[in-house]
């Protein structure tokens, strides 16, 4: 039951290092956007898992309920400017990717590559 | 219980986020990656972060999904495999995610209230919110008002991303750099009857769902930014149902433009107003003579002008994916 | 009473949760694509209409039980019209319903 409490981390850690290796070794740009969004995504889960409290609910103070107990409203005020930002962010990466295909014809990185050491 | 069906989803997650990397077709991976958003956002729910599960469900299982598909449409659709194997990329992530969950032994188990992040600030903020702004949601009260200056910045890098994706695409290809208009033959999907009609009927609906969302931010989950996400999804439907250019007759660019501009300027604005009326910039409490109530305007304002800009932004770079021809 | 109402809103729930288990089973074991939108299609909609007026049931006489109309609602408007949007556009881009068989059932009609 102790080890029960760590799931969440390690789900990250594992969801991580999944969406690292879909940027470092896959050839497709697309597919390397795709894996910087998960890779957000789950760093999202490990902020979000810290303010949990046991026992607690949504930070919403109701009227006339004293002595609620609530979870942290920190991480979540953090955490709903980086999704945006990170939404933003991928908007801009896929219309370089766009301009990327026109000029180039592919958006394999080792056509873009070729391509560019032969002049 | 909780436990159980929080444990099925996380497992749920790592299985997606292996099937994403695996499979060779892009548009596979890019529904994929929006199951995920989903599973991410229920996620959050469970976790007690409400605002946050409405944000993800509104901007990364929708607009982001609408945005690769986009995209997706102007390149390619398949991957090609590669031929070399990546030991090193896989020695690399292997051993980085062994140190990782050897570290994680050190952090405070899920749900301690003793942990050193419920210490500091956050009670503060839980027991402050009622007497300085007086609304239940308080991540809405910190978000808007303890910490506006960070939702400042926010807003600034939506506006920001939407100039450069114009830049990129907005203009025609070639010699002569106009802005394109959408050939007035495109009707989009409406033969279809069905899904027409449909369609019809809800995007009232899902606007009217948006601006509730949008003005009950300070009272449950919501706020600017999934209400801007809700309303720029209605219309991004409209456009898909009816073509491009009934969108752009119905909501046309300069219009987006000027949300996209008004809504960060209405931010900017009332922060110098506090400057202006005799406190600091994002002092809400000088705007009226409440101190109270001046910080409910102010909030009111600034969540207002973030959901303007959010919709605008998002809806012009749909039609910037949308107006670039194929070769 | 409140026995009775809690009662009939297990029953609804465990009688839905079938349904969406039946649903993902024959998503999962029937040999082709337009079979597999029946049993996908089954999730959409009678498992909808019978666990969320469970979910209504406990929640009462309350805002609660309005917002799961509307949910109700809008699922049942969608949900059928995107299994339409979905086969049609498998029919379109030219897949044809005898031609996916997979060979699970071929084994007796070769006969």
């Amino acid at each position: 039951m102790e080890l029960l409490g760590y799931y969440n981390y390690w789900v990250f850690a594992v969801v991580l290092m999944i969406g690292f290796y879909a940027v470092i070794a896959k050839v497709n740009l697309i597919k390397k956007l795709i894996g910087l969004s998960i890779f957000q995504s789950a760093v999202f889960l490990m902020y979000i898992t810290m303010d949990k409290v046991e026992g607690g609910t949504a930070p919403i103070i109701q009227e006339g309920v004293s002595d609620q107990i609530f979870s942290n409203p920190l991480p979540q005020v953090l955490i709903l400017t980086a999704i945006v930002v990170g939404v933003s962010t991928l908007a801009l990466g896929l219309a370089i990717v766009v301009r990327i295909n026109e000029v180039y014809g592919s958006i394999e990185e080792t056509d873009i590559l070729d391509m560019d050491r032969k002049g | 219980m909780i436990i159980v069906s929080g444990i099925f989803l996380l497992t749920l997650l790592a299985i997606i986020a292996v099937a994403i990397v695996r499979t060779k077709n892009l548009f596979v991976a890019v529904m994929l990656t929006s199951i995920f958003s989903l599973l991410m956002a229920a996620n959050f729910f469970i976790l007690d972060a409400a605002d946050v599960a409405l944000t993800e469900a509104a901007v990364g299982a929708g607009v982001t999904t609408v945005i690769f598909l986009s995209a997706l449409s102007l390149t390619a659709e398949r991957e090609r495999s590669i031929t070399r194997k990546r030991y090193l990329a896989i020695f690399v992530v292997v051993v980085t995610t062994l140190v990782l969950i050897y570290a994680t032994f050190d952090k405070p188990r899920l749900g301690d209230p003793q942990a050193p992040v419920h210490q500091h600030v956050a009670p503060w903020y839980l027991e402050k919110t009622p007497e300085f702004i007086g609304i239940p949601n308080v991540v809405t009260a910190v978000l808007g008002s303890f910490r506006g200056y960070d939702t400042l910045g926010e807003v600034f890098v939506v506006f920001t991303a939407c100039i450069g994706v114009l830049f990129l695409l907005g203009s025609r290809r070639g010699p002569e750099y106009a802005v394109y208009e959408p050939s007035p033959g495109n009707t989009g999907l409406s033969h279809h009857l069905i899904p027409k009609v449909v369609s019809r009927l809800l995007v009232p609906f899902i606007v009217l769902f948006g601006l509730y969302v949008q003005f009950h931010g300070e009272y449950g989950p919501g706020g600017g930014f999934q209400a801007g996400s809700i309303v720029a999804a209605g219309i991004i439907l409209h456009a898909l149902i009816e073509g491009e250019a009934a969108a752009l007759a119905a909501v046309p660019r300069a219009a987006l433009l000027g949300m996209v501009v008004g809504g960060a300027m209405l931010y900017g604005l009332v922060g110098l107003a506090g400057l202006v009326l005799g406190g600091n910039f994002l002092d809400y409490s000088v705007l009226l003579s409440d101190p109270i109530a001046g910080q409910q305007l102010g909030i009111l304002l600034i969540e207002a002008g973030v959901g303007v800009t959010v919709c605008g932004a998002i809806l012009l770079i749909f039609h910037a994916f949308a107006a670039r021809e194929l070769v | 009473m409140a026995g009775v109402i809690d009662g009939l809103s297990w029953i609804l729930l465990s009688v839905g949760g079938m349904f969406v288990f039946i649903g993902g089973v024959g998503t999962l074991r029937l040999p082709n694509f337009y079979t597999r939108m029946h049993a996908a299609s089954l999730t959409d909609s009678m498992a909808t209409l019978l666990i969320l007026p469970g979910i209504m049931l406990q929640a009462g006489w309350s805002l609660a039980t309005i917002k799961l109309l509307a949910i109700l609602v809008f699922l049942l408007l969608t949900g059928p019209t995107a299994s339409y949007a979905l086969a049609n556009a498998a029919l379109l881009s030219g897949m044809k319903p005898e031609e996916s068989r997979q060979t699970v059932g071929d084994k007796t009609s070769a006969s």
